[in-house]
């Protein structure tokens, strides 16, 4: 897996390229937890390079979401897609996660 | 019973999980498995893998050995361990609706086994616990 983010308009633009699973996603709470702890609260996850989602990988994205709703931030999800899509739905994490289509709607709704 | 065409013994640990990923998928490549249900057998292993690692054993790591057989139209995986009588079918499902602040992460790997799977069978044999997980090869990919 690979973190990488840039910033938006106020909004870190988080883009994971690989696999968000029970190897990876330590590394992946570990960034976000530093991201947020220097005051970063609106976040947009690009999942357009995401190819694989684990339950480990859901729970890391419910901490995340969970913390950011706690300070009144914002995070939404986009570009999801196989694989990840899929998963998002079976766990019903759909409904309460924002989705989008595109960095840009996330962007434009969180603002 | 079907004849074991694969079989390897894994440590039962989380860090070994990328390799016992890649030995099922080079045996569902070679099985002719779809990529889309070589993904799915993948999550489903892993899964399944990170609760043997996580409960099977008193004292870890204890072996995990990892059999793939199967016929023209299914192709079949099993998990074996010699831990602590554990059937994960058992757990309960996690509640799908509740809200954010309900929400937890217990269960939903068991649920994803499940809805991914065409099939998955537990049974406790003297003292081994027996996972079994199937693909059928010929159900159509959307």
């Amino acid at each position: 897996m690979e973190i990488s983010a840039v910033n938006d308009r106020g909004f870190k633009v988080v883009s994971i390229v690989g696999r968000l699973d029970t190897v990876t996603a330590p590394d992946y709470d570990k960034q976000c937890a530093v991201w947020i702890d220097e005051g970063n609260n609106k976040f947009v996850f690009d999942f357009a390079r995401l190819e694989y989602i684990s339950s480990a990988g859901l729970r890391s994205i419910l901490v995340v979401v969970k913390k950011l709703r706690a300070c009144g931030g914002y995070m939404a999800l986009c570009n999801l897609n196989g694989l990840v899509q899929e998963v998002i739905s079976i766990s019903g994490f759909d409904s309460f996660l924002s989705i989008y289509d595109s960095v840009e709607k996330a962007i434009e709704e969180g603002a | 019973m079907e004849p074991v065409i694969k079989e390897r013994a894994f440590p039962a640990r989380v860090e070994d999980i990328p390799q016992v990923l890649d030995f099922i998928t080079d045996a569902a490549g070679l099985a002719g498995l779809h990529p889309k249900r070589i993904i799915h057998m993948q999550l489903a292993v892993e899964e399944a893998v990170a609760n043997i690692c996580s409960y099977a054993y008193e004292v870890p790591p204890g072996e995990l050995l990892v059999q793939i057989n199967g016929d023209k139209k299914h192709f079949v995986l099993k998990l074996v361990d010699r831990g602590i009588p554990f059937d994960p079918l058992a757990l309960k499902e996690p509640d799908l609706k509740a809200g954010i602040a309900e929400r937890q992460v217990g269960g939903l790997g068991v649920l994803l086994i499940r809805r991914i799977m065409d099939e998955v069978h537990y049974k406790r044999e003297g003292s081994w616990n027996i996972l079994t997980m199937v693909v059928n090869k010929e159900q159509a990919i959307d």
